[in-house]
């Protein structure tokens, strides 16, 4: 028996239509874990660097995670991974809600689509029952609505449905996939449109099994406590009325200015006073205590559920107020756009006319305020109309098709992906490598485990410090030394970088979410899961005998095969760099010095590239071979020359 | 028939749908409770305490497997909630021939809760212990109920035949029997 996971995977080839059962390796998931973890594998193994991403043959995979289902509270974010069109690089999703663990109850850890089908469809998963429905009647319909819709058809409330909206069916770059109260972002949704998949229905009752009973019940039942009991987890800026932090620190209009004093006594009355008026209830994803997710009934649009920094996004970056963001997020969910880049998106497009690049010739009827040109650009965008379709494509490719200057004014992207607005002063050195090198595209993807900002009265900072269970003792040291307006030293950046983003890695793979995990160490440094309390819950799920070292060495492994898929498709060291002026002030020798720094703590050559030592000692044997073979590597690179040398005289 | 009266501890789960935020940690608690050995499985399906969710209509209840529905239900009544037409059954705790909730997904056997009936006691039922938001609390209170009184074998056969044939013609046909 397999314990926590189902041990299968279903293989949907959408072209011919066929559907297969196909039982995993064990091996793998000792290997990777799940999740995105054993994704990567698959992706690494089946889509060769060649691969367009709007190939049939790119896949678009749907994980559940390692602990989806077994009794650990909070283990439910679903994964997507595939190749994401605007950079033409790995492409990491998440979601949470419910989906992953009804695939789980339905016997499967993985759903793999290959191909395109030639008509608009959706798979309907009951149990052992597998099959691709039509959808042209689903066609143009809202994401959430959607759901709804084959809810009814398929006479079965209980299914969960996660499906895309007119933004994904058109390809759009921005486009999400929606689930329940949760959306995938970061673009995975224009692959799912390009594959012709409206959505995604599964309904499970099976049992998943786990190896160690008694003692795994015990500790999650303490976990439930612990984690509802905890302030400093959950989505805790979205609990509070006080918006100051975003409003104030970060970026309005296309990521242009600070705002520092629009937060006032009245504005927090009057938003509190909106935000009740439309809020139905706060709403949890599957087995957490947390209710991190607003209900929303905002008079005129359908319902939707509103998540994190998305309460803003749009008014900021239209310069509008709190009750435009509600109304303009009760269209853009049904759409399926991500909150995050299409406020940018849109933000770049009215500065665009502003400057006169885009005229009215481009923009016929445009209004004149802020959150009426919203509302024209997101139709023209999701419908592909007119400019709207260069638009379609993210800031970076928008700006190139445009031309007549437009390029200055994509200022905000990393490797052609828009980043969170933040204009700030001096380069921070850990920010800088995690912005330059991280894979997963966002900063709020890799950030999280150590606190953003020193902490300036010592007497606070030994009490952080006394009961951060969280932290590898090294970090403890770098954080009681640092001083405000100081930079930790390099070796304590690099470490930052790397110890941030493994956890993510390992939430990632488990399944466990951020805001209880890997994003929730940097304030308060009290995270209610970590690497030295997470191996007992894989462990007592699973069966499999894990530590803390071991754990961080799978996600070491998955973190470099996801790089070597991203190097294999060209990516190179020119490409790690964070939005151009994303800092004020910068430190160019510094900020090679820290990549320098950090591509060798990671084993990595100067260029990026894992070498062949890191890769075989990961059990990576299989991407060295590669990479020698293409070139990428000689394979002698960064190997110490005593231990050759000493190698060689036994 | 009366009986006397005693004290008896009734136990009983009160929800508050208002608190209810629809993590299901209830329905997954109760399926590894009540799973074979303990906790080794998790299934909502066998859950005894089920959600029903529409989570854009605010629908947020947790239902406890209750008795067999009784022969004489109809489930007619229709209500409407927030614009949404309920039937009668929507929220029913019933195991009921005219649907699948609350039956084992394998053998089709009816689940009833028994509020976690354990060997050493659990200090309230796990969906209880698991609901953090406290939409479900646990009660147990004292009090006075008519001792029940066990009839005898004889006494359930003649109940039935009374039922059926009225009590005169059950004391006229014992009288005519006896005088043979």
């Amino acid at each position: 028996m397999r314990y926590a996971e189902t041990g299968y995977n279903l293989e949907i080839d959408l072209s011919r239509g066929n559907i297969e059962r196909v039982e995993t390796d064990p091996r793998l998931t000792e290997l990777h874990l799940g999740g995105q973890g054993t994704a990567a594998k698959i992706l690494w193994d089946r889509v060769p660097p060649e691969v367009e991403p709007f190939s049939p043959d790119n896949l678009l995979i749907f994980s559940s995670a390692l602990l989806h289902a077994t009794p650990v509270p909070g283990a439910n974010r679903s994964v997507v991974n595939t190749i994401n069109p605007q950079t033409n690089l790995y492409s990491h999703s998440i979601f949470g809600g419910f989906f992953g663990p009804e695939l789980k109850h339905a016997g499967y850890d993985k759903i793999i689509f290959r191909g395109k089908s030639p008509n608009l469809v959706y798979l309907w998963i009951n149990n052992d029952k597998v099959e691709l429905r039509d959808a042209s009647h689903l066609q143009g319909k809202g994401a959430l609505e959607t759901a709804a819709l084959l809810q009814e058809e398929l006479k079965d409330p209980k299914a969960q449905v996660a499906a895309i909206g007119l933004a994904g069916e058109n390809r759009v770059y921005m486009a999400s996939i929606e689930h329940a109260n949760s959306s995938a972002s970061r673009g995975v949704g224009s692959v799912m449109g390009d594959k012709k998949l409206k959505a995604i229905v599964v309904r499970g009752t099976k049992d998943i099994n786990v190896a160690r009973p008694a003692e795994l019940w015990e500790i999650c039942n303490r976990q439930y406590k612990e984690i509802y009991d905890n302030p400093y987890c959950g989505d805790v800026f979205l609990r509070e009325d006080d918006d100051s932090w975003h409003v104030n620190n970060f970026a309005w209009g296309n990521a242009r200015v600070r705002n520092k004093n629009y937060w006032t006594k009245e504005v927090e009355e009057q938003w509190k006073e909106i935000t009740e008026r439309v809020r139905v209830r706060w709403t949890a994803c599957y087995n957490c205590p947390k209710d991190c997710h607003q209900a929303i009934a905002f008079p005129g649009r359908p319902k939707y559920f509103q998540k994190c920094y998305s309460k803003l996004t749009y008014a900021m970056a239209a310069f509008e107020g709190l009750k435009f963001n509600y109304d303009i997020l009760g269209v853009t969910q049904e759409y399926g756009l991500d909150g995050f880049s299409t406020p940018q998106v849109l933000a770049f497009a009215v500065e665009l006319y502003e400057a006169g690049i885009l005229t009215d010739n481009d923009l016929p009827g445009f209004p004149s305020d802020g959150a009426g040109r919203f509302f024209y650009l997101v139709e023209k965008i999701v419908r592909r109309e007119g400019v709207g379709d260069a638009l379609a494509n993210g800031v970076y490719w928008a700006a190139r098709q445009i031309g007549k200057g437009a390029e200055a004014f994509d200022h905000n992207t990393t490797k052609k992906f828009e980043q969170v607005p933040l204009k700030l002063g001096k380069v921070n050195h850990p920010y800088f490598i995690m912005y330059a090198t991280g894979e997963k595209m966002a900063i709020t993807q890799i950030e999280g485990s150590y606190p953003q900002t020193p902490e300036p009265d010592i007497e606070e900072r030994k009490r952080l410090v006394e009961g951060w269970v969280a932290a590898p003792e090294r970090f403890k040291k770098w954080f009681l030394e640092w001083e405000p307006r100081q930079d930790p030293p390099v070796e304590a950046s690099v470490n930052i970088a790397d110890w941030n983003e493994i956890m993510h890695y390992v939430d990632d793979a488990v399944g466990t979410c951020a805001f209880l995990s890997s994003f929730r160490g940097q304030f308060g440094c009290r995270p209610p899961y970590h690497i030295y309390n997470l191996p007992n819950f894989i462990s007592l799920a699973t069966g499999m005998d894990l530590d803390a070292d071991g754990l961080w060495e799978i996600a070491s492994r998955n973190r470099n095969l996801i790089r070597a898929i991203n190097i294999r498709r060209g990516l190179k060291r020119i490409d790690e760099k964070p939005p151009d002026d994303h800092w004020k002030i910068r430190e160019p020798e510094m900020e090679q010095k820290l990549l320098d720094a950090y591509y060798e703590f990671k084993g990595w050559t100067n260029d990026g590239i894992p070498t062949k030592d890191t890769l075989d000692k990961l059990g990576l044997d299989y991407v060295s071979e590669d990479f020698v073979q293409r070139g990428i590597l000689t394979g002698n690179e960064g190997t110490p020359s005593k231990e050759t040398s000493a190698g060689k005289d036994e | 028939m009366k009986g006397a009266l005693e004290k008896k501890k009734i136990k009983t789960i009160k929800v508050n749908l208002d608190k209810c935020i629809g993590c299901r940690a209830c329905e997954i608690a109760c399926s590894a409770f009540h799973a074979n050995p303990k906790y080794s499985s998790v299934n909502p399906a066998r859950s005894r305490i089920r959600m029903v969710i529409d989570l854009l209509n605010d629908e947020y209840v947790p239902i406890r497997a209750a008795d067999y529905t009784k022969a004489e239900c109809d489930g007619r009544h229709v209500y409407t909630i927030n614009e949404k037409e309920y039937s009668e059954c929507s929220f029913c705790g019933s195991v009921c021939p005219a649907r699948d909730l609350f039956k084992e997904p394998d053998s089709g056997l009816p689940l009833k809760c028994d509020m976690c009936e354990d060997d050493p006691p659990q200090k309230e039922p796990l969906c209880v212990q698991v609901c953090r938001v406290d939409a479900l609390t646990y009660e147990e209170k004292e009090e006075e109920v008519e001792e029940e009184v066990k009839l005898g074998q004889m006494e359930i056969g003649l109940e039935s035949l009374v039922g059926k044939y009225g009590l005169q013609k059950i004391v006229d046909t014992v009288a005519r029997m006896s005088n043979k």
